[in-house]
């Protein structure tokens, strides 16, 4: 965290009278750049790998900036001495390393799965985890040497620094609009570089021209290095096995904050995507154009003028089963992608269709670029495009419609192997299928569509949400508005806005025996008529369904091997399917085949666990303990750790409380601000200009010797606020979710303001209590802080993936009321707390 | 010079101990998952092909050390050649018979094709990626494979002018069955697919065509893990 008092009594240098100001335009320049890449790096690990690691990133940047602390606190005295070089050598370091460090960390071939055989996957991953906090160790020497060796003018470096982070973690979000990823890493990279120009015309370097030259031509030299670069997509991501393929190319890319879309056209092999094609199936699909979303994620755009015969796959699928229950009026799409969902919907003659895509860009690349080829599909009479996100859409259409789809998502390879296990989806919660339920016209369905994995988990999991979702609606006989058929690849799931009639159950009968499709449920549904075609050990779905609307319920989910439980807001996490206490059964029956109940994308998250404690105990507080244990006056050990130990419990609580709230409120806005990247972008944006704010307030506080009352004021504040929006943020989210996308940055930003300033008073109220009682032990307070956010912005995402938000945000409440206790301890020896009691104020 | 061949003939005896050692793991495997498998051993001649296949001769030089490990290892172009275990499952499941004609999408190393060589009269098999199509035709050739017939193609038509097949397995990651390959199996055919990642097989399917045409599929859930240290025991 910024802000740090420095009290240390090292006398300084004379300084020359033109050095005297901070230099403010370099600081906020070399702050926006730092805080453009933290937020770019999660946008590039999307679509280098399987997730946008926003845990990771924020812990490895936390990582550089307390590895920082320990460094300046250990170095101080050499680095002043050389101020102004110093602070220019790390602002061109940083520039270097922005770029250099990313490019060398994305040859690292990491590969989750081979986590298991191969161990140098651990160290591989260890290893870009290191790589990437190098840049942020940069930043932060030149931010803190600025701050050290400025005290006397500390506010206005303090704003700079506070000001350019917000604007650069913003600022990512136009960049991304107009740029490529790699070459808004260039242009982070040189932005980073001009901070040094501005930084040597501000303090009047000696050999000015010769860092200009060095500054200008390194610059230059990054953006060659960065056209020349590519991004190096994992070799196992769709995109890079369908390029495999003699013959397909990449026609073209766009980017923006929502992804990087990649188009692949194959002039030699057709791509035939048709996920879950029935076996009785007689063509194939038209020909198809891909379209891939950060390298994932593919969806095809359909040749609109073929034969008739090529349009017949789309009634083949296991989601072409409403069609033939009714004849619907309006389709709504949620998630149209190329249009297939469209083109069937049109195939079956659907008079009115609303397809509801939020990449404008993919929208336009079906209407304009690929508009002749798909037969302008949405711009055809009847076809209503909408360029928002699902649930945003949702919420602000007063329509019904007949049937809502929700198309398969994702890939079958990296839903079965787990790798999507971290990422939240507001698509598949309670909250979700009922709003989605209430856009139904009466007995009309709500489809959603997902991959078969063996053991079955997603399909089951849709279904135990649904139900749930039924039984909030006030149904009390959820099974008799449930239909599930399933081939072997893909199942879809029904849900009607009414009971499923014996018509309905013979249609589908017709409909699944005439595609080798297998029946899972419907009311009344047989034993017999089950696992017939597509057949299983046993019939695992039509077994689980009736568990799950039965009395055995809840001992079924006690025992599943996977974890069942519906995914709400509060914990998104559709895909996360582990139990910990499988995992020693699947160790035990590792010789008979346990693995595919592991979840790959959980245990990456698990393993940087890990690392980040490490690396943070390592790089940030053994150093000190090591280093400092020479240089501090000798002083009688059990004085010394009472204190160590209270700094120890306020710092550490205070460090994790703050990312806790922060990770909290990154994940919970995804479903305002309807993506990841803008989330991540705004709420850091708050809560570092926010907070920064209430740490300036704190000096007010300082100077009137407020410390223990200024923190409990802050701690009453963030527990009453965040009690609050625990209760209030859902309703409030409605109510928002349809608002232009400006609108919504603004409300967010309104939401964390109360919030993020009181967060800001507790570290730089007890750092000064320190620096009066106790100033050689600031530097350990700083490690343990950082250690602890280093830490924390990992376990939050691990704990809020198992215990869901509230949980994650009440457990910071406790830290902050640990905090507040332990203040007035803080600095005392233990002889001191005896001697006055408690307050030692 | 004189080591050097010392050390390849070694090196024989080594990969045939390495060879013997992986088909006792397999059987071991097989018992162990016999419960997911539905069967507890294997047919004895498919693993005596799989003792009979030099495996190290189909991976990259620098795997060889790896190569009879019970893992899947890359073997370049984003693909892999597949764990020892699954291919000896997928061989037993496809039932050969030494009359059969089987046709094998995706050739990738040579591999499969070549334990199905040890077992059935004819190898058809079928690659799209051609830089591996081209080394894998020519290492089943050098390696007296002259029961496999190679080339390189679009493999979701299948190869007509050999049809019908007795057996056909896809290891080309596909969407959905071709239907093509479906009519270009015989009735009492198999077809074997395995289904997920490069890295980790989730499943593997069985597809069979009766008598009458029907189909009927199978989803067999062997998955063997991988091994943390590659041993066998």
């Amino acid at each position: 965290m910024s802000g740090v008092l420095k009290a240390d009594k090292t006398r300084m240098k004379q300084i020359p009278a033109e050095q005297q100001r901070p230099p403010l335009f370099a600081i906020a320049l070399l702050s926006a750049s730092a805080l453009a890449y933290e937020v770019l790096l999660m946008r590039l690990f999307s679509i280098v790998q399987w997730h946008h690691f926003a845990y990771m990133v924020i812990s490895l940047a936390l990582l550089g900036y307390g590895a920082s602390g320990t460094f300046l606190s250990l170095a101080q005295k050499w680095l002043l001495s050389r101020f102004s070089t110093a602070f220019c050598t790390n602002l061109g370091l940083f520039g270097i390393t922005s770029v250099g460090c990313y490019l060398l960390a994305q040859q690292v071939p990491f590969n989750p799965e081979t986590v298991l055989w191969d161990l140098r996957e651990p160290l591989r991953l260890l290893f870009m985890y290191l790589l990437l906090a190098v840049p942020f160790f940069f930043a932060a020497n030149a931010i803190g040497l600025v701050f050290i060796r400025f005290r006397m003018q500390i506010a206005p470096a303090y704003a700079a620094d506070l000001l350019g982070a917000g604007l650069g973690s913003l600022c990512v979000i136009v960049l991304l609009l107009v740029a490529l990823p790699l070459s808004a890493l260039g242009t982070i990279g040189a932005l980073g570089l001009s901070s040094l120009l501005v930084a040597v015309w501000q303090l009047h370097l000696a050999r000015r021209a010769l860092w200009n030259i060095v500054a200008i031509s390194t610059a230059l030299v990054l953006m060659l290095v960065v056209q020349q670069a590519e991004l190096e997509l994992s070799p196992y991501k769709s995109l890079s096995q369908t390029l495999r393929i003699d013959g397909t190319d990449i026609i073209t890319e766009a980017s923006s904050p929502l992804g990087l879309l990649t188009v692949v056209e194959s002039a030699t092999i057709p791509l035939r995507h048709a996920p879950g094609l029935s076996l009785m199936a007689q063509h194939e699909p038209p020909e198809q154009v891909a379209v891939f979303t950060d390298g994932a994620g593919m969806t095809v755009i359909n040749d609109g003028k073929a034969a008739p015969a090529a349009y017949g796959y789309l009634d083949q699928l296991t989601w072409a089963l409403p069609y033939h229950l009714f004849t619907p009026q309006q389709v709504l799409v949620l998630g149209a992608g190329g249009g297939t969902e469209v083109l069937q919907a049109r195939q079956h003659g659907v008079p009115e269709v609303h397809a509801v895509e939020l990449n404008p860009q993919l929208i336009e690349l079906v209407r304009e670029r690929y508009g002749d080829f798909s037969a302008q599909l949405y711009d055809q009479p009847g076809v209503h495009v909408h360029t928002v996100e699902a649930r945003g859409f949702v919420a602000s259409s007063e329509a019904r419609y007949d049937l809502i789809q929700l198309p398969l998502l994702d890939s079958f390879a990296t839903s079965s192997a787990g790798l999507y296990a971290l990422n939240e989806s507001y698509l598949y919660t309670v909250e979700a299928l009922s709003t989605f339920l209430e856009q139904l016209t009466p007995n009309g369905y709500l489809t959603i569509s997902r991959w078969i994995n063996l053991p079955p988990r997603d399909t089951l999991k849709l279904f135990i949400t649904a139900v749930t979702a039924l039984e909030q609606a006030g149904i009390s006989d959820p099974g008799s508005h449930l239909i599930l058929i399933r081939g072997w690849q893909t199942s879809t799931l029904l849900i009607k806005n009414g009971v499923v009639t014996a018509d309905d159950v013979e249609a589908v009968r017709q409909f699944a025996t005439a595609r080798a499709f297998d029946v899972g449920w419907f009311p009344g549904i047989r034993a017999e008529e089950t696992n017939r075609y597509n057949l299983l050990n046993e019939a695992h779905f039509y077994n689980a369904a009736r568990a799950l609307l039965g009395p055995q319920r809840t001992q079924f989910l006690e025992q599943y091997k996977f974890n069942l439980t519906p995914a709400s807001d509060d914990a998104p996490y559709f895909f996360q399917f582990f139990k910990w206490r499988t995992l020693l059964e699947i160790l035990e029956l590792r010789s008979r085949g346990g693995m595919p109940l592991l979840e790959w994308g959980y245990l990456v998250l698990v393993a940087t666990l890990l690392q980040a404690v490490v690396a943070s105990v390592v790089l940030i507080l053994l150093p000190l303990i090591v280093l400092r244990r020479r240089t501090i006056k000798q002083r009688p050990t059990q004085q010394d750790a009472f204190r160590k130990r209270n700094i120890l419990l306020y710092f550490t609580a205070i460090g994790l409380a703050f990312l806790f709230i922060e990770m909290a409120f990154i994940q919970r806005f995804i479903l305002l601000l309807h993506h990841p990247l803008y989330a991540t972008a705004v709420v850091l944006t708050g809560f570092l200009v926010f907070a920064g704010l209430g740490s300036a307030f704190a000096r007010r506080l300082t100077q009137a010797n407020q410390h223990s009352r200024g923190v409990w004021l802050a701690v009453l504040g963030i527990v009453s606020v965040s009690l609050l929006y625990l209760f209030t943020l859902g309703p409030l989210f409605e109510q928002l979710m349809a608002w232009p996308i400006w609108a919504r940055i603004v409300a967010t930003l309104v939401l964390i303001m109360p919030l993020a300033f009181s967060m800001g008073l507790p570290f730089p109220l007890a750092l000064d209590r320190l620096g009066h009682d106790a100033p050689e032990l600031i530097p350990w307070a700083w490690g343990v802080n950082g250690c602890a956010s280093v830490i924390s912005a990992v376990l939050a995402t691990l704990l809020a993936i198992h215990f869901g938000f509230s949980t994650v945000i009440l457990t910071a409440l406790v830290f902050y009321l640990l905090a507040a206790i332990s203040l007035p301890h803080v600095g005392m020896t233990k002889a001191e707390g005896l001697l006055t009691g408690n307050d030692g104020e | 010079m004189c080591t050097c061949s010392l050390v390849l003939a070694t090196d024989t005896q080594d990969y045939a101990k390495q060879r013997s050692a992986l088909i006792d793991g397999i059987t071991n495997d097989v018992r162990a998952t016999a419960f997911y498998l539905g069967r507890e051993r294997l047919d004895p001649r498919v693993l005596e092909a799989l003792g009979q296949v030099p495996r190290h001769e189909f991976v990259p030089w620098l795997e060889r050390q790896r190569a009879y490990r019970n893992q899947p290892l890359p073997i370049g172009h984003g693909q892999t050649i597949s764990q020892p275990y699954i291919v000896a499952i997928m061989t037993d499941l496809l039932d050969p018979e030494p009359g059969h004609r089987v046709l094998e999408v995706g050739t990738g190393s040579g591999y499969q094709a070549a334990v199905l060589a040890e077992l059935v009269k004819q190898v058809y098999s079928i690659e799209i990626i051609e830089p591996l199509a081209r080394a894998a035709g020519k290492r089943l050739q050098a390696l007296g494979y002259d029961s496999v017939t190679t080339r390189i193609g679009d493999g979701y038509y299948g190869w007509p002018e050999h049809a019908p097949f007795d057996g056909i397995v896809v290891t080309a990651a596909a969407s959905h069955v071709p239907p093509p390959l479906l009519a270009q199996l015989k009735p009492g055919g198999r077809m074997v697919i395995p289904v997920g990642s490069p890295f980790l097989t989730q499943q593997l399917v069985l597809i069979k065509k009766n008598k009458d045409g029907a189909l009927i599929t199978r989803q067999l859930l062997p998955v063997r893990f991988v091994p943390l240290t590659g041993e066998q025991n």
